[in-house]
């Protein structure tokens, strides 16, 4: 049977299962939702901003593990895209995104919102494709879902010309998925697995450093059974918090720039470190030459690009984690270092993460607040810059995909849209999304989605009338001079809440936040807390650039 | 250390881009570059002379496995490799006499006159990189007007291929 370019895009999405789509429309892409309007097996969410469709298409695929998908127009349309295909790349997050591009024998004429959109995607997509014969349509279409889910997860962008959506083909999806370019080693090499767990054996000072690999690889529980055997202490990096329980004895919290000390300290002291699912970021080793100076690693990961990039690597194993610590438990020993958990225990004791407790409402109290209100069942969605950090710091995650945040590319904007797209994936949970008044501000328009659609949402404000990651350094950095870093002139986020048909209130108090949130709960609607919190607080302790990561800002000993 | 790498892709629109773009964006260096039809219909083979040391020579070679078009990568050491470097040199020519010296070295380096005027003759000269530069310092004194080189490229010796 004969299908129409847009009828086989529409086809392949109900075989993929795609429950959801974020998109605009526009020119190029009209055939698309022309075939849409009519008959389609997927929901459709009009957001108000294509950035706004590929976050929640992320915050989609985040919270659920399966591929988010969107939809732009060409042109800026498709530019739009740009920056939340960037975000999902640099934390390899699994999405697909369509976009309409000018007529093919316009292509190449500068022609009305043409954009050469796979040149400008090239180095932020896993691949991608301009389909210009409908008759390789469906072929892409799964070859992209099969690059976007497999190996190590990342966007994948299909630009489509407006004749070929037109055009008509024999329709055919194939079984299997013909990609001779792209086969990830999925089985680690027994004898590299048997290598490190002989290292772990001999180890004295073992850590296990853990990163959004585990949570991507759906191996938290593999995780959790190999801790219980080997006693082994874990840090997590910001993609990897939830991967494993933080009220576990052996658990370290998030290492790097505004890691625990305890956390720095134990890898600095450490004659191993595991590493699991991570990529040695900037952010987590600081100073790469002073970076463990006593260990040995190994390394497990599914891109074995990233094995050696930043770090020198004794054990390197290329493989799926949860394949990998399946096999790595076979072989392991029961341990118990007792000498190496004293002193973590100790340094846990003596460095704990402080702050002022006193009767300002300040943003670490209200994510302590924030967790035993939840008791941690929730998702929860940040933005970028401090208030990401005090939720890393002080909400206690203890589940998988339970913390969805921009951590490769630290994009402001995200947490909105991604929210929407995680409630919409995971209609019975809590989630509540945590921004700052700079990052909130950047796709602000997005309200409208969530309220529109009865997005349930429970949004919270850290309102310091600040970019305040960029106030804090510049506070220590560069002489208190706060160049372009006051937000004079923001809106009362609350007021504005309601203005688009939601709930919304404005707190300053200690008080009334534990108020304010039990009502944002009760009321099963978008719920909007505006928190005004001291503009001086920060994030600490902090690794200063260029430092070794055991050389903290803001230590306090208890 | 130089290295000579041959990867082998998928002859689609913008498969040259993706690798070059790869070099650019992560800082890593091309000398050379040399891309053509491979022994199979589909597949282009693109040689590319890089510097670096182990340690970046590891990177390109997991970095370009990442690019899906891309299907095989194979470094080609020196001592076990054929290379060749093809060069079209102008050069003018002022006299007679001139032009008699040149075509007589051309004659002796092995090279080939493929156009001759009254002002210029083109030499075409194939080898390795090494013999074409000699050469090219010896064309010097007449006065080079215009260079073209291919950029090298390589097999490995003996019967082994890099696609099965």
């Amino acid at each position: 049977m004969k299908l129409s370019g847009t009828e086989i895009i529409v086809e392949c999405l109900h075989r993929e299962k795609v429950e959801v789509v974020f998109g605009i429309p526009g020119g190029a892409i009209m055939p698309l939702y022309d075939t849409i309007y009519q008959k389609a097996s997927f929901t459709h969410i009009l957001t108000k901003h294509e950035q706004g469709a590929v976050h929640a298409a992320d915050g989609y695929a985040r919270a659920t593990g399966k591929v988010g998908v969107c939809f732009a127009t060409s042109g800026p349309g498709a530019t739009n895209l740009v920056t939340g295909l960037a975000n999902a790349y640099l934390d390899s997050i699994p999405i697909v995104a369509f976009t309409g591009q000018v007529i093919s024998p316009y292509i190449g004429t500068d022609a009305f919102q043409e954009v050469d959109i796979t040149g400008i995607t090239l180095p932020i997509t896993k691949h991608n494709y301009l389909v210009m014969n409908v008759k390789d349509l469906a072929v892409t279409i799964k070859e992209a879902f099969f690059l976007a889910k497999n190996g190590r997860p990342g966007p994948v962008l299909i630009d489509l010309p407006k004749d070929v959506q037109l055009a008509q083909a024999e329709f055919f999806y194939p079984e299997k998925d013909k990609c001779p370019g792209y086969r990830p080693t999925l089985k680690g090499n027994l004898n590299q697995i048997k290598k490190a767990a002989s290292a772990i054996q001999k180890a004295k000072r073992p850590i296990i450093y853990a990163g959004g690999g585990i949570i991507n690889s759906n191996a938290s529980e593999e995780l959790k059974a190999f801790v219980q055997k080997t006693n082994i202490p874990v840090t997590t990096t910001l993609m990897g918090l939830g991967s494993f329980p933080e009220e576990h004895h052996l658990a370290l919290g998030m290492l790097g720039m505004h890691g625990t000390y305890y956390a720095n300290t134990a890898m600095s002291e450490a004659d191993l470190v595991i590493a699991l699912g991570t990529r040695f970021d900037d952010r987590v080793i600081g100073n790469a030459q002073k970076f463990c100076p006593e260990a040995q690693f190994i390394h497990v990961d599914i891109d074995p690009a990233e094995i050696g990039k930043n770090i020198r690597i004794d054990i390197p194993i290329v493989g799926d984690l949860k394949y990998v610590l399946t096999k790595l438990l076979q072989f392991s020993e029961n341990k118990l270092e007792e000498e190496w958990l004293t002193r973590i225990k100790d340094l846990k004791q003596r460095y704990p993460l402080k702050y002022k407790r006193d009767d300002q409402l300040r943003p670490q109290y209200i994510m302590e607040t924030l967790y035993q209100l939840t008791k941690g069942d929730a998702i929860i969605v940040t933005d970028v810059g401090q208030h990401q950090m005090w939720v890393a710091q002080y909400y206690q995650f203890s589940n998988p995909r339970s913390l969805i945040t921009s951590g490769g590319l630290g994009t402001m904007g995200f947490g909105l849209p991604a929210a929407i797209g995680a409630q919409i994936g995971c209609p019975e949970k809590r989630v509540i999304c945590v921004a700052g008044d700079g990052g909130f501000q950047m796709n602000i328009q997005e309200l409208a989605t969530a309220i529109y659609n009865k997005i349930p949402l429970v949004v919270l404000i850290m309102n310091n009338g600040y970019l305040g990651m960029v106030r804090q350094w510049q506070e220590l950095f560069f002489g208190k001079r706060y160049s372009q870093t006051c937000l004079a002139g923001s809106p009362d986020f609350a007021q504005v809440a309601q203005v688009y048909g939601g709930r919304g209130v404005r707190i300053s108090s200690k008080d009334d936040f534990p108020v304010a949130l039990a009502q944002a709960f009760s009321e099963k609607t978008f719920f909007l807390i505006d928190c005004l919190i001291p503009s001086e607080e920060n994030v600490f302790p902090m690794v200063a650039p260029g430092e070794p990561i055991n050389k903290m800002l803001g230590v306090n000993e208890s | 250390m130089k290295h000579t790498i041959a990867i082998l892709v998928k002859d689609h629109p913008g498969v040259l881009a993706r690798v070059s773009s790869l070099f650019n964006r992560r800082r890593f260096n091309i000398d050379s570059i040399a891309a053509g039809h491979s022994e199979k219909k589909g597949i282009t083979r693109i040689t590319i002379v890089t510097e670096g040391d182990e340690h970046i020579l590891e990177q390109i070679f997991k970095q370009l496995n990442k690019l899906v078009d891309v299907l095989r990568v194979r470094d080609l050491p020196r001592e076990t490799s054929v290379e060749r470097e093809l060069a079209l040199i102008k050069v003018s020519t002022k006299s007679v006499d001139q032009r008699t010296e040149i075509m007589q070295l051309v004659d002796t380096f092995r090279g080939h006159i493929v156009d001759i005027d009254k002002q210029a003759l083109t030499i075409e000269i194939t080898g390795t990189q090494e013999k074409i530069n000699a050469k090219l310092k010896l064309l010097e004194s007449f006065g080079i007007l215009e260079i073209a080189r291919t950029g090298k490229i390589s097999l490995s010796r003996g019967a082994q291929r890099i696609l099965n």
